[in-house]
């Protein structure tokens, strides 16, 4: 079914990108599904993100998830017990960093414009709080690597297929560990070196079910789910007294 | 037909297997029956023992993936469960000082808020997984070591049939002020002193997710020298309010209590404990209480090698706002 769609979108964009209307905009993509559900059984998910171009070139596409302020704490041994003792703090660290392109991408583009674009998790652009600190580099390293050991930031691009030269598509991973929020993908056409086209899509993660509603609740509403835990326990506790009490 | 009958086994298998739910407030998905088993496993030795199991089902919930803030609050929820049943049994036989509940219970309270206080302060500086396993080390190698001493103790004494020996009460707790009479404990005594435990139980409670009976029950017997009768019902009793202020206080500041995982607990623990509770009535009780020291020696063991070990990895990640 997924399939069948994902073809015919495919055809009604390649048909599109053959329209002198559309040969304006250098590069045209969309995903499939711009909204991923958690819910109970949530295992992960898989997004196509499928487009075309206005002639030969080659993709990349730089998915981001929504940015926070992270700490980085480092464990050293005091008096033979390990403690977290030095933390060093980084804002704008995204939540969750995906890459995908048509070729290896020290082919497709200098290095310079690879950091401008912050494509590759070396080229992030994670703020630290304090950026004289010695250890600045070291913690970020560790930062990513704790992501990539999560699945968070993927090292390995995944592959962007062509069909002939114009039409592309690409399945993005989504790990069962994401967390929520608006994710941002990016893509961009490149040529000869050089960004020629480039389009963002949203992405939305949120979480649907009756599980969301229990965490909305109890985010929202502290001091009630607090005294809903309470009675639901006293009850509990009441039932099994009940039960077990005349055997 | 051999066949059918290995692929329905394994289809029955992969749905036992397979039947994972999603607990809202962890945000991890476990199976079921797991859970159910480890509420059950440490219902059951609560009924043989007579301690809450709250210290051994915290670093379960925390191995098994739990972050263990959410085990820690999700805890005392389930403790308030456990403890309703349990006081409910000795209220009917009278078994209850409310007296000396109450004023243990405020001390509890006071303790308690302290405990949650410090929770959230140690979760701000990234130290909260450290206190909760230096307590655990430090509380577990203690009551391990009590246990063993006592059923060696008591293993001697049932050979030589010796009465246990009488303990004075001490002499300074009575010149202590605020002096009130107990009746059912057959006490009279300062307030200070039931109250001062209750507030460092309290404490320590809040920290460590547990009910803190392991605590309660010798401090009460050894220091305070209360009717042994009257012990377990009032320390019920207390731990009841204790953990649903400390419950209140965990969802209110922390967000960390989890309603669904601390519901399936009190179902596995509940059956366990009743299990247990008719296994202790046969089984030799010295004997399993000494085997019962050295499986709480050796998890305090494992503990203490996991803080002084060198660690796998030397970094944590803390992201701010959100995240246990």
């Amino acid at each position: 079914m997924k399939a069948v769609t994902c073809i015919l979108a495919l055809a009604l964009l390649w048909v599109a990108g053959l329209r002198p209307a559309g040969a304006q905009a250098p590069l045209i993509a969309d995903l499939d599904d711009h909204l991923i559900a958690i819910t109970t059984g949530f295992a992960g998910a898989d997004v196509l993100l499928f487009g075309t171009t206005d002639g030969p070139g080659d993709v990349i596409v730089v998915v981001k998830g929504p940015t926070a302020d992270v700490e980085v704490l480092r464990k050293e041994r005091v008096g033979g017990i390990w403690i977290n003792r030095k933390g060093l703090g980084y804002q704008n660290v995204p939540a969750v960093y995906m890459l995908a392109a048509s070729k290896p991408l020290d082919e497709l583009l200098p290095e310079d414009q690879r950091a401008y674009y912050q494509m590759g998790i070396e080229n992030i652009r994670m703020v630290p709080v304090d950026p004289r600190d010695s250890d600045s580099k070291t913690f970020a390293g560790a930062l990513v690597h704790a992501k990539q050991k999560t699945g968070l930031f993927s090292d390995l691009p995944a592959r962007i297929l062509f069909i002939g030269d114009r039409l592309f598509r690409v399945n993005l991973r989504v790990p069962s560990t994401v967390p929520t929020g608006t994710y941002l993908a990016e893509v961009y056409l490149v040529r000869d070196q050089k960004v020629v086209g480039a389009q963002t899509t949203p992405l939305v993660i949120s979480k649907i079910g009756f599980g969301a509603d229990i965490y909305d609740f109890a985010h929202r509403h502290g001091a009630a789910y607090g005294v809903i835990a309470i009675l639901v326990a006293l009850f509990a506790g009441w039932m099994a007294h009940l039960a077990f009490r005349r055997r | 037909m051999k066949g059918k009958a290995v692929t329905w086994a394994t289809a029955i298998l992969d749905w036992f297997l397979g039947l994972q739910i999603y607990l809202p407030i962890a945000e991890v998905a476990l199976n079921v029956f797991l859970l159910l088993g480890l509420g059950a496993g440490v219902g059951v030795l609560s009924g043989l023992f007579g301690v809450g199991g709250g210290f051994l089902l915290t670093p379960l919930l925390i191995f098994v993936g739990v972050p263990p803030a959410v085990a820690v609050a999700t805890q005392s929820n389930q403790v308030v469960a456990s403890s309703v049943s349990g006081v409910l049994a000795h209220w009917a036989r009278g078994n209850v000082d409310v007296k000396m509940g109450s004023v243990m219970l405020a001390g509890g309270m006071l303790g308690s808020s302290v405990g949650v206080l410090l929770f959230t302060l140690l979760k701000t500086l990234g130290q909260i997984d450290l206190v909760i396993a230096i307590a655990y080390v430090i509380t577990l190698s203690g009551i391990g070591i009590m246990m063993a001493v006592e059923s060696i103790r008591a293993l001697r004494r049932v050979r030589k049939s010796m009465a246990p020996k009488k303990l004075h009460q001490h002499n300074w707790a009575q010149g202590l002020p605020f002096k009130m009479r107990f009746r059912k404990s057959r006490l009279y005594i300062s307030a200070l002193l039931p109250g001062g435990i209750g507030f460092i139980v309290g404490i320590m409670s809040a920290l460590m997710g547990v009910g803190g009976a392991f605590l309660l029950v010798p401090a009460m017997i050894y220091l305070l020298g209360m009717a042994t009768g009257a012990v377990i019902g009032t320390s019920l009793f207390q731990i009841i309010f204790v953990q649903a202020w400390v419950t209140f206080w965990q969802a209110n500041t922390n967000q960390t209590v989890d309603i669904l995982l601390a519901l399936i607990l009190t179902i596995g623990g509940v059956v366990g404990a009743q299990i247990g509770g008719r296994l202790g009535a046969k089984l030799p009780g010295e004997q399993l209480r000494f085997l019962m020291a050295i499986v709480i020696l050796v998890t305090a063991g494992g503990l203490l090698y996991q803080l002084v070990a060198h660690p796998a990895d030397l970094y944590t990640i803390v992201i701010a706002g959100g995240g246990h």
